[in-house]
């Protein structure tokens, strides 16, 4: 689907930050902002909820240890049993460095991938950039205009207003 | 929104000591008395008496265990190595006021300024502490440690053990008095000279004092490294001569570090919820939360390093240390030994694993008292089996834990009101005050 943005560039990170606050208390809706690197309190200045993220990494980590535990007591009770050390077939402290590194392993490359999944920022040919500038040295505001964009020169006052060294239009395909 | 509105900075904050929370303290050292009183008399009248000493026969280990039968009756044995063994969790709490302290400076870090006061004040039990260690070695050596036996190092001698006398070049009263020494003397000289330096910080301002407590802090945590694990060796592992683990300077203090970490979240909710610290929020909570989330795994990640490669390998030397704790002495410490995996790691580890969790003021009460309980009972692990075999109990050693509790808190609210609590001077105090996490 094909929508139109205006986006306001800015310079200062604080600037941004403050402009973000007046732009959301004016009563417009602030789609994201894209910038070169994290920027601090800009999530709560965005009113964006909390990720569930730690949720599904508790899910991926309780998988990956049932999945541990069951390789190995299946491998070693059952499908090919041996007598290694004296210790019994199924001997729970041997197999805990496995489950361990095995949660770790399951936690850390289910959160990546299911972040990745999520935010839309799997690779792929053509990524869609709002502006390619947010990846060196400018901060990005992006506002979703409706089709006739009779509220761009408005926005653009607004967002001059706050700070705004330029304000552009892009039109973007997204999922 | 904390990072976009204004907030003036902290100001200086004094606290008061009042007479309800100095009757509290005096009341847990009564109590602690009575329980003590209770738990002695329990013990020389023998309430079962017969139970234990036929505890202690059965878990005869060849040669390691009860082999010399010393001539204090029981009820003195357990004061003394409770004394030992509560005075050790305090000082090694105490003492970690300070590496909190010095591991913050080098780390620059900007955030813990804000209950930096309070792990200085925890440091105060350091001297105290070290005086009581002294005499209760010098008073009660032979009932702690199994190798100050006479003649146990002379060939021909009928105590003579050929395994402990091969150790002799290390441990002898001595060379052991001259060790604790050293080790006690440099973490009270750098917990008073990090404290001074915080101090003129106060009376005069300026960065200098935040370098040289850099400085300061730097030479402390080199030198704290080495001691501690050979206190850990020294103080702890030395009740078991014949056994050694070579983790165990870092397991003792894994369980000191995280205790005091819990010992500083737990004043600075106190204190907060007494209305003083204005400008500690829930974000300093959650890091405090986190550490001790984090340092719990890292004790339990030492525990079962220790741990599993003496089941592994099996070998009776070590593993007499483990037979002794899972059903020796007719499975006397087998109910403690599981309690003291989930006190400090499955109850810190689901307790403190949200986000919402350690931002709460109650569940992050509620986890700082089980963690400090937890690790003293850790501690209770680490002394008893070696020292009392099968004669240890509870109403004693609490007794005994008590009175250090409240004195403790005695000495420690004493330092903490005698200076303010935000230390006002300090180059980071702004970043710790509108700290985010």
């Amino acid at each position: 689907m094909t929508k139109r943005y205006a986006l306001g560039i800015f310079e200062d990170e604080d600037v941004l930050l403050h402009a973000v606050e007046n732009v959301r208390a004016a009563g417009v809706k602030v789609h994201d902002v894209f910038s070169p690197y994290p920027v601090h309190g800009i999530d709560d200045a965005l009113g964006i909820e909390r990720s569930r993220l730690p949720i599904a990494a508790f899910f991926f980590g309780m998988t990956g240890l049932a999945f541990a535990l069951w390789m190995q007591i299946y491998m070693l009770g059952f499908d090919w049993p041996m007598i290694i050390g004296g210790k019994p077939h199924i001997a729970l402290p041997a197999f805990i460095p496995v489950a361990f590194e095995l949660t770790v392993f399951f936690t850390c490359h289910g959160m990546a991938i299911t972040f990745f999944t999520i935010t839309g920022l799997y690779p792929r040919p053509k990524v869609p950039v709002m502006d390619v500038r947010s990846t060196d040295d400018k901060f990005v505001m992006a506002i979703e205009l409706d089709e006739t964009s009779s509220q761009f020169p408005r926005l653009t006052q607004l967002l001059r207003d706050n700070g705004a060294s330029e304000v552009n239009q892009k039109e973007m395909t997204t999922k | 929104m904390a990072t976009l509105t204004h907030q003036d900075s902290a100001t200086a904050e004094q606290l008061v000591v009042t007479d309800g929370a100095r009757k509290t303290f005096i009341t847990i050292i009564v109590a602690g008395v009575v329980v003590l009183i209770i738990g002695l008399l329990a013990a020389i009248m023998g309430w079962g008496a017969e139970e234990h000493a036929a505890a202690g026969e059965a878990a005869g280990h060849a040669g390691a265990a009860s082999a010399h039968h010393e001539g204090n009756p029981v009820w003195l044995k357990r004061l003394l190595v409770s004394l030992w063994h509560s005075n050790i969790f305090f000082l090694g709490v105490s003492t970690i006021g300070t590496v909190f302290l010095a591991i913050n400076y080098v780390a620059y870090a900007g955030w813990s300024v804000m209950v930096k006061r309070i792990a200085e004040a925890l440091s105060a039990w350091v001297i105290p502490g070290a005086v009581i260690l002294f005499v209760v070695f010098l008073i009660g050596r032979h009932d702690i440690f199994h190798w100050t036996h006479e003649g146990i190092m002379e060939k021909g001698n009928p105590n003579y053990d050929a395994i402990i006398a091969g150790k002799s070049g290390f441990l002898n009263i001595p060379f052991y008095l001259i060790r604790t020494v050293i080790y006690l003397a440099i973490w009270a000289y750098f917990s008073w000279k990090l404290r001074q330096l915080s101090l003129a910080e106060d009376r005069l301002g300026g960065t200098v004092w935040f370098h040289k407590s850099i400085n300061a802090s730097a030479l402390f945590l080199v030198l704290y490294a080495v001691t501690s694990s050979m206190a850990a060796w020294d103080w702890v592992m030395s009740v078991d001569t014949h056994w050694f683990s070579t983790m165990f300077g870092w397991y003792v203090f894994a369980s000191w570090w995280v205790s005091g970490i819990a010992a500083i979240a737990l004043t600075a909710i106190f204190l907060k919820q007494a209305g003083y610290l204005k400008a500690l929020t829930s974000n300093h909570m959650h890091d405090l939360g986190k550490l001790m989330f984090g340092f719990s795994i890292f004790w339990t990640y030492v525990w079962f390093s220790q741990f599993m490669l003496i089941w592994y390998a099996n070998l009776p030397e070590e593993a007499v240390y483990y037979n002794q704790r899972l059903g020796g002495f007719e499975g006397r410490y087998t109910g403690i030994f599981f309690f003291n995996l989930v006190i400090n790691f499955v109850f810190p580890f689901l307790g403190l694993m949200t986000r919402d969790a350690k931002r709460q003021m109650i569940i992050m009460k509620i986890v700082c008292i089980a963690i400090l309980v937890g690790h003293w009972s850790d501690f209770y692990l680490m002394f008893m089996p070696g020292t009392l075999k099968g004669e240890s109990g509870f109403l004693i050693e609490i007794g005994v834990a008590a009175i250090f509790l409240g004195a403790f808190l005695i000495v420690f609210s004493r330092r903490l009101a005698s200076a303010s609590l935000v230390p006002v001077n300090h180059p980071f105090l702004d970043e710790s005050v509108h700290h985010t996490t």
